[in-house]
């Protein structure tokens, strides 16, 4: 590549902002105007974005499509490039996009700003998974809140201001922390370059502790961990559809990105000292809140814990340090971008008719709306790892990687397998059948062609990736096995210590 | 040809569901969403109720999607038995790579078909009950308004119990597994609107979900103790791994035996095994063909299958296999007693599948493994065909189930009862030693005898108690519902009326499997020829000589199975047909334990207080206690509080969005902050 594509692909979103921003016209026209404008931005971004796989070298475990500039004067560089672990999570926000406009064409409010702010957050968003300097990861991460928060702040629902305040005190207290160790690593090894941050020793173990865990703070509350996850089901709540659907989608594998990218390969003593420590949180995470989950008597609210419920399984996966769990974790992140996202999209398609999220609201939906019915079961087979769907794939290689090295932690966490089937079919049942017999449902009509050109895609590759998940498994593999070589290092150097000590 | 017959169901599910049903029919317009025209749309969604197995709707749709799905199955069917037959004659294993599926790091897993004897003998099964029901289900369903996504299920279930039995490893295994699950929680629901099915439907698939919990960690320690999920790999390291311990949660432990014992667990929530077993009798809420094809004669095997499939595991972990044969024994005589006092015609055959299960499960526990798959052979013939009895006798009936208002049907639906008389007649086993007799006869006395011959004494005795409840329970069923005075009302019997032949083949075909099934094929799955039937396909170890020692055990114990049988069915004639009003007074007089044969061991009410109630009031509280007071109180809403507080006073800038102001700021102060730390090293 001779000419920077990851740059090409990060700031399109920008110029089709700023396309937005200039126009002119009466109300109307400047809001049909912004919605298709930010459709052709984010379907030519996809269409750009789909070079990246094809310029990607399956059997190079380094950063590919690298791009260097000075910066802020040389104190900082603009390093971009993508490896297998971030290159999926890239085309995962890219295809997305497209999906969320198409989700919002019928938001009536401030149209203009609201597209803006979207592509603004596309831009940051594949940024961060692109950024190979820790300032520019840093700003990146840190201003994709700004988008989100004001998506939920003036798109969302009644209590937007309490969620979206909730959603920024909580990512503040770990950001602060991670600007502080990102501080503490520059004075330190003198350069904020990531890949020269990932050469093996750069940290000794003790340092490893400290910065191990304030970057734990931040990538936490992302992911989100018990018991930093009440925020997600109170922003989900508020959220906007599309809003739902990013921050499931796309913020909440930040998290699991941050992990894979800085916690276990840059700290590796310190992610084997607190292995336990994460484990006993995931599947705190996974029990606690599929029991929770069980109990919700809102859409969206029990969709937000059956979230953090998988997002156990990733943290769980990733810190296994086994090439199983952390190949299990990558796709699990994938998977989960699809399905929950579709989920939220699925909400979406009765709550715009409704204008209620409440589970006893509706009843019997299959009678009048077969189409929605199917995809929604689907969907929520997906939810529960049904081999066959990609839910599948990524919890079961988790718990195969988790169960290699600790058979209590994947004992535990497979029960999640149980509750999670317990309580997505119970949604399901108590939304879709049963007799129609609300009268104001029995107007309702099924999905609309614009739904289902939403909906298809994820559910298409929902199934692809369940039956031939090989194309992410490839992309991972060798990155996957780079990383962990940092943490075999690691571990000979623990069994060294151990043994002497014997 | 071994992709065809697997596949060829996939093709007709998924035609048949995409463009056979009314799946896009209501597809609305945004117009009509967001223009707030709600009357425009106001025709109310068609009421749709449906009491049992009724069939008071109309059909008005295309029929190819019926005749598509069908037609696909008899040519698998024909398939399987060209297959079959083959094999019959030269057993040779074949393994057809698909598509690769799973591979990361050294987990390599695809989709492959693997055809040996097992394999084969379960095409047959499958592909044939399958092939009858879907025929069957042309004239039983034939007013449904539903029909198409009916058949598109039947093939769907056909397809994922195709690669369950085809699989060359666990992952693919665990795809049918649970595929089968699917399809059986989507026709239990069949009938979306019955509260009760909806209900059924969910117990069937998150019981079966518990025994997949055991199932999966039952892979994840294969191939921690293998290094493979693969058969071939597995089965050849097996010997290697006798006498290897495993570390499971905090034990050392013999690997065999946890890796067994989990896989059993798996097997145990899909043949609905004592203590799992709760789901099969609820699942009868789906449509009768159904409870044929998937709670009698294919998926509930499934775990029959999956430990002949296993059988180089267990033959080498004999603790393991004792479990199996305890478990299997008390099943068999469970859900024997609970059947006697069942007056729901379906109910009955139910727990009857249940206790039949029951004895397969013993027979692979003392090593008989072909026995097992024998019987389960012989039982898909003669259950598929009592439960499509049962269809026949219920569609008479104008959907009535209870057997209590049945009686006196023998001379309105004279082929039917011939039918359901076969049908019994197999599964209590008549017939007479080194002659001839039904399918039951060779395979379920081969079990009684089996168990004997291993010292397996408590299970012998379990299991002849549950021969004789068999006989009583099953000619219960059949006085009971053709013999006697009708007790349904006049209107109802006015309408009783033979089943066309659309319904009846089925039955003809079934019944024939049901009278020579054991009688033709006994030599080849456990008796002379076995040896070469089965080569690699099932494992026995040397010293394992149950083929041989079953038939040489004694007179009297030869005889049990048929004694206990003949007094079952002296019992039911007295009970049912010489004095009828004495059930009624025994159930008085020892009304504790009729009561409890009633309520099933009250399983259900148990389950209820010990997993489900306790399940729920845990997420309430740790919703609202847990994340609502703890978590919130002390994290950001008492923050808030204090944040409030001073922002009232302070701050009333503008009206709204102080809070933006609030982080536009942070973010600032933030930028600045590190541009000082980075700058000041410079």
């Amino acid at each position: 590549m001779d000419w920077p594509l990851l740059s090409a692909v990060t700031f399109l979103p920008l110029v089709g902002a700023l396309a937005i921003l200039l126009a002119r016209g009466d109300d109307e026209g400047a809001a049909r105007y912004a919605r298709w404008a930010a459709l052709w931005t984010t379907l030519v971004v996809f269409l750009l974005s789909l070079l990246i796989p094809l310029n990607f070298n399956l059997a190079e475990p380094g950063f590919q499509l690298v791009e260097n500039r000075a910066w802020m004067g040389g104190l900082a560089t603009y390093r971009m490039g993508v490896d297998g672990i971030s290159m999926p999570l890239v085309m995962l926000t890219t295809f997305l996009m497209p999906i969320c406009i198409l989700a919002s064409w019928r938001v009536e409010k401030r149209v203009r700003e609201y597209m803006i702010a979207f592509l603004v957050l596309e831009t940051l968003m594949i940024g961060v998974f692109c950024a190979l300097d820790l300032v520019l990861f840093y700003v990146l991460f840190e201003a994709g809140l700004i988008p989100m928060f004001l998506i939920i702040g003036i798109w969302g629902g009644p209590r937007r201001v309490y969620a979206s305040f909730k959603f920024f005190l909580y990512t503040l207290l770990g950001s602060v922390l991670m600007l502080l160790a990102i501080i503490a690593m520059y004075w330190h090894a003198g350069t904020t370059d990531i890949v020269a941050l990932l050469k093996p020793g750069v940290f000794p173990a003790s340092m490893q502790t400290w910065l191990w865990l304030a970057f734990f703070a931040s990538f936490a509350v992302k992911m989100p961990m018990w018991p930093v996850h009440t925020w997600l089901p109170d922003a989900h709540v508020e959220a906007p559809t599309a809003g739902s659907v990013i921050l499931a989608a796309i913020l909440l594998k930040m998290g699991g990105y941050g992990f894979l990218r800085f916690s276990v390969p840059m700290f590796p003593d310190a992610s084997l000292y607190f292995q336990d420590f994460v484990y006993v949180l995931s599947v705190v995470a996974i029990i606690y809140t599929s029991l929770v989950a069980l109990m919700q008597e809102d859409m969206k609210k029990l969709i937000a814990y059956s979230s953090v419920a998988h997002m156990g399984f990733v943290t769980m996966g990733i810190f296994s340090l086994t090439r199983q769990g952390i190949d299990g974790a990558v796709f699990q992140m994938i998977s989960h971008g699809l399905i929950s996202g579709a989920l939220f999209l699925c909400v979406g398609v009765v709550y715009d008719r409704m204008h209620t999220r409440e589970i006893a609201a509706y009843g019997g939906l299959v009678n009048r709306m077969p189409l929605f019915a199917a995809v929604f079961m689907l969907l929520t087979m997906g939810n529960v790892g049904l081999p066959g769907t990609s839910g599948f794939v990524g919890e079961f290689l988790t718990l195969l990687g988790t169960f290699q090295n600790n058979t209590w932690v994947a004992f535990f966490a497979t029960t999640g397998v149980i509750l999670s089937a317990a309580y997505a079919l119970w949604l399901y049942r108590r939304v879709t059948y049963g007799a129609l017999e609300k009268p104001e449902l029995k107007w309702m009509p099924d999905m609309t062609p614009r739904e289902l050109v939403c909906l298809a895609p994820l559910v298409v590759f929902t199934i692809l990736f369940g039956v031939y998940p090989a194309p992410v498994l490839d992309t991972v593999s060798a990155s996957v096995e780079n990383l962990l070589k940092s943490v075999q290092v690691a571990q000979a150097s623990l069994d060294a210590v151990t043994l002497s000590m014997k | 040809m071994y992709q065809a017959i697997v596949f060829l169901p996939l093709l007709g599910a998924l035609v048949a569901g995409l463009f056979g049903t009314s799946l896009f029919k209501n597809m609305g317009r945004d117009a009509d969403v967001y223009g707030g025209h709600h009357d425009a749309h106001g025709h109310g969604g068609h009421e749709e109720h449906h009491g049992h197995d009724d069939h008071h709707g109309h059909y008005h749709g295309p029929v190819w999607p019926m005749y598509l799905t069908t037609a696909l199955l008899f040519v698998s069917a024909a398939l399987s038995w060209y297959v079959f037959v083959g094999f019959l004659h030269h057993p040779e294993p074949v393994k057809v790579e698909v598509l690769r599926w799973i591979s990361s790091g050294t987990l390599t897993s695809s989709w492959a078909l693997r055809i040996d004897t097992l394999t084969a003998v379960m095409l047959v099964v499958v592909n044939s009950v399958s092939a009858l029901v879907h025929l069957y289900s042309l004239g039983y369903m034939s007013h449904d308004e539903h029909q198409p996504r009916f058949f598109a299920y039947l093939s769907l279930f056909t397809f994922a119990m195709l690669m369950l039995v085809t699989s060359d490893n666990l992952i693919q295994m665990f795809f049918g597994w649970e595929g089968v699950g699917l399809a059986s929680y989507l026709l239990i629901g069949f009938w979306y609107t019955r509260a009760s099915a909806n209900a059924a439907a969910i117990k069937a698939f998150v019981v079966n979900r518990v025994g997949d919990f055991g199932f999966a960690l039952g892979i994840f320690g294969v191939f921690l103790a293998f290094g493979s999920v693969e058969f071939d790999t597995i089965f050849a390291g097996a010997q290697g791994a006798v006498g290897k311990s495993i570390h499971f949660l905090s034990w050392d432990l013999d690997a065999l035996t946890v890796l067994c014992l989990l896989l059993f667990m798996g097997a145990m929530g899909k043949s609905a095994q004592f203590l799992l077993h709760t789901w099969l009798p609820d699942a009868m809420e789906g449509p009768t063909p159904v409870s044929a094809l998937i709670h009698a004669a294919t998926m509930v095997t499934a775990g029959v299958f999956l430990v002949a499939r296993m059988s180089p595991l267990f033959e080498l972990a004999p603790a393991a296999r004792e479990v199996v044969v305890i478990v299997g024994a008390v099943t068999a005589f469970f859900a024997a007693t609970v059947g006697l006092v069942q007056n729901d015609i379906k109910r009955v055959i139910a727990y009857s599948t249940c206790s039949q299960l029951g004895y397969m499960f013993v027979a692979l526990g003392v090593g008989g493994y072909g026995i097992a798959i024998f019987h389960l052979f012989t039982h898909a013939f003669f259950k598929a065909l009592l439960f499509l009895g049962a269809g026949s006798v219920i569609h008479a009936m104008s959907g009535e189930q209870d057997m209590r208002k049945m009686g006196g049907l023998a001379p309105h639906i004279r082929v039917t009862w011939a039918m359901m008389l076969i049908g019994t007649l197999a599964l209590t086993g008549v017939g007479i030693p080194g002659l001839f007799g039904f399918a039951g006869f060779y395979s379920k006395d081969a079990i009684i005898e089996a168990s004997f011959a291993t010292n397996h004494g408590l299970a012998f005795g379990l299991l002849v108690i549950a021969a004789f409840c068999t006989s009583f329970y099953s000619w219960r069923l059949a006085f009971m519902t053709f013999n006697g005075a009708p007790r349904a009302d006049k209107e109802v019997m006015e309408h009783v009326h033979e089943s066309g032949q659309i319904m009846l083949i089925p039955l003809y075909l079934l019944g024939i499997g049901a009278i020579v099934a054991g009688f033709v094929f006994s030599g080849y799955f456990i008796g002379h020829h076995e040896q070469e039937f089965w080569g690699n396909a099932i494992f026995r170890s040397a010293e394992n000589q149950v083929i041989r020692e079953m038939h040489e055990v004694p007179g009297l114990v030869k005889w049990s199975a048929t004694i206990a049988m003949l007094a079952g069915l002296l019992l039911a004639i007295l009970f049912y047909i010489r004095n009828t009003a004495l059930p009624a007074r025994l159930a008085k007089q020892h009304w504790p334990i009729y009561k409890f044969l009633l309520n099933k061991w009250y399983f259900d009410e148990l389950y209820d207080f010990i997993f489900v109630r306790p399940a729920m009031w845990l997420g309430r509280v740790l919703w609202k206690k847990g994340d609502g007071a703890v978590i919130d109180g002390l994290g950001p809403d008492g923050v808030s509080a204090r944040v409030g507080d001073v922002t009232t006073q302070v701050v009333k800038l503008q009206t709204g969005y102080v809070y933006h102001y609030a982080f536009a700021m942070l973010i600032g102060v933030a930028a600045l902050a590190s541009w000082f730390a980075f700058g000041g090293t410079h």
